[in-house]
């Protein structure tokens, strides 16, 4: 799923503060399961804005909903009975969701209430952690299971580098070498002999390095 | 490994059967090419070629590239470092053009220490192409003429192909498959990785041996004298990837301050000339770091010198 956390709140009381009529919008999908931006996070960022801004003797209106999603049109559809009600949103959902919402509502200003991180998993209660960059060619069949593009820091496809030390990486203690837990996976698969397969220099083009990339399927078009 | 491929001193040394001796010299932090010169004139006649870092630890310095140039146009052969963390395939094989367009025989091919060691630790990096893969980058430009786009090279770049080798990183298991693969990918030369466990490193190229790869590439044992037991206790602690063995550090810490830098040196000498009777060492790689000065020292005493003319 997409991995998200919270913005600090001094930076969305920053964007918001020449509003007067706001809403917190969240998202039912990845960032209510990351606990960024779902139901829950939109009423404590919602009563935590109010109070800051009664204290400040700055009366607004703040409101809250959560969308089912907001990468989706049927859903974003909701708002727009209500749109003209605000001057602006602050969305939970993760970068595609506020640019969908920007997208479909010209004229009103969306504010990111959170931070998109990466593709992740839930590793541990409270841990998110990493697990794919989307690049758009898939080598996991190559290299046990285990991402050297999301999970090396040096996305060396050939590993591991010198800096490897103790099953971790030269960036951090508390980072593991990818390519230590690919071979620990090669080993349980008994594939060690695939180490010395030479991986082939990789077409980035599926990536990032090619512009913004599309999925597009004759085969469900309407 | 007797036909030469390139012009390069270094080939012809190690080829014809001498043991290679190189060194290393880090570009300055700002543009005074006096300080390239200063140091390449220090080690020229001690070595047969001088490695030129490229941005080393992560900290922006004078180019590699220029400071090859400057060593190169003193008549000093050049050995040019190239890291895959701050340049994609375009730049990569434009500044091997640009190398070769100076006759700079020599290139390391390295990954390059991730940023976040360095002065540009929110900077992006590239890892368009990794070490490996700029190994045979190079390879392809040589000997097939050819660009990685398909294209035709008007003058191939001549150069003698290096890569390096960490025995000591984790897990050891895939050390010598690892060398195995850059030797795959065409390293012709070797260097490794600062050597202070010898024992660690004699088990690690025993088993290079035992598979033949000492016999396809040229292992150059990397040489660093330490100048305190401080860098001592640095390297073994804070330097990614480096094994000190606990008696280094008492042996440094058991005599006098003042003697310490001495007592590095007598260390460097002592390892390099236990080395050279090691099956499969065909050089030594003196990285003196910020102690240029202390080369030709080391290279005498070590029984290196004077280096062959081939």
């Amino acid at each position: 799923m997409i991995i998200a956390e919270k913005k600090p709140i001094e930076e969305i009381i920053d964007e918001v503060k020449d509003f007067s009529r706001i809403l917190i919008l969240g998202c039912n999908e990845c960032v209510t399961v990351c606990e960024a931006g779902g139901k829950k996070e939109v009423e404590i960022l919602a009563s935590a804005l109010r109070m800051y801004f009664i204290n400040k003797n700055d009366e607004k209106v703040i409101d809250e909903r959560t969308l089912e999603r907001q990468c989706d049109h049927e859903y974003l559809e909701e708002l727009r009975s209500s749109i003209d009600d605000y001057d602006a949103i602050v969305s939970l959902a993760c970068g595609v969701g506020v640019q969908f919402a920007a997208e479909k509502y010209l004229t009103t200003p969306l504010i990111p209430g959170v931070n998109t991180v990466c593709l992740g998993a839930n590793e541990d209660r409270g841990l998110w952690t990493e697990r794919c960059q989307a690049c758009g060619s898939c080598v996991l069949a190559r290299t046990g299971g285990i991402c050297p593009v999301s999970r090396c820091a040096k996305r060396v496809l050939n590993g591991p580098c010198g800096g490897s030390t103790n099953g971790k990486c030269e960036i951090s203690k508390d980072v593991d070498c990818a390519w230590q837990l690919i071979l620990d996976r090669l080993k349980a698969l008994d594939k060690m002999d695939d180490y010395e397969k030479i991986a082939p220099i990789k077409d980035w083009s599926t990536d990032r390095a090619g512009g913004p990339r599309t999925v597009t399927r004759e085969d469900v078009k309407i | 490994m007797s036909n030469l491929n390139t012009a390069s001193n270094l080939e012809k040394v190690l080829k014809a059967g001498h043991i290679g001796v190189t060194s290393e010299c880090g570009p300055p932090r700002g543009s005074d090419a006096d300080e390239v010169k200063e140091k390449g004139a220090l080690i020229r006649d001690y070595v047969d070629a001088i490695n030129v870092t490229d941005n080393q630890t992560a900290m922006t310095r004078m180019s590699s590239l220029a400071a090859c140039v400057h060593l190169k146009l003193m008549g000093i052969e050049p050995v040019l470092q190239m890291v895959t963390r701050d340049r994609n395939r375009v730049a990569l094989q434009s500044d091997i053009l640009g190398a070769a367009s100076f006759d700079i025989p020599n290139m390391l091919c390295l990954s390059g220490d991730h940023q976040s060691f360095g002065d540009c630790a929110q900077g992006q990096n590239v890892h368009d192409l990794d070490s490996m893969q700029l190994v045979q980058t190079v390879r392809y430009m040589r000997d097939e003429g050819k660009f990685l786009g398909g294209d035709d090279i008007k003058r191939p770049p001549k150069i003698f192909v290096g890569a390096a080798a960490n025995p000591f990183a984790d897990p050891f298991e895939i050390r010598v498959p690892r060398l195995a693969k850059k030797i795959a990918c065409g390293a012709e030369f070797i260097q490794t990785q600062c050597i202070y466990n010898l024992d660690k490193f004699k088990e690690w190229i025993r088993i290079a041996a035992d598979r033949g790869l000492t016999e396809k590439t040229f292992v150059m044992a990397g040489m660093t004298p330490m100048k305190s037991v401080g860098m001592a206790k640095y390297m073994k602690n804070r330097v990614p990837g480096m094994d000190v063995p606990e008696e280094i550090i008492a042996r440094l810490a058991g005599v006098d301050k003042s003697k310490q830098a001495q007592e590095g040196i007598d260390i460097c000498v002592e390892h390099i000339q236990e080395l050279k009777e090691i099956k499969g060492v065909s050089g030594f790689h003196i990285m003196a770091i910020e102690w240029e000065e202390k080369v030709p020292e080391i290279v005498e005493r070590a029984g290196l010198y004077p280096r062959p003319e081939v």
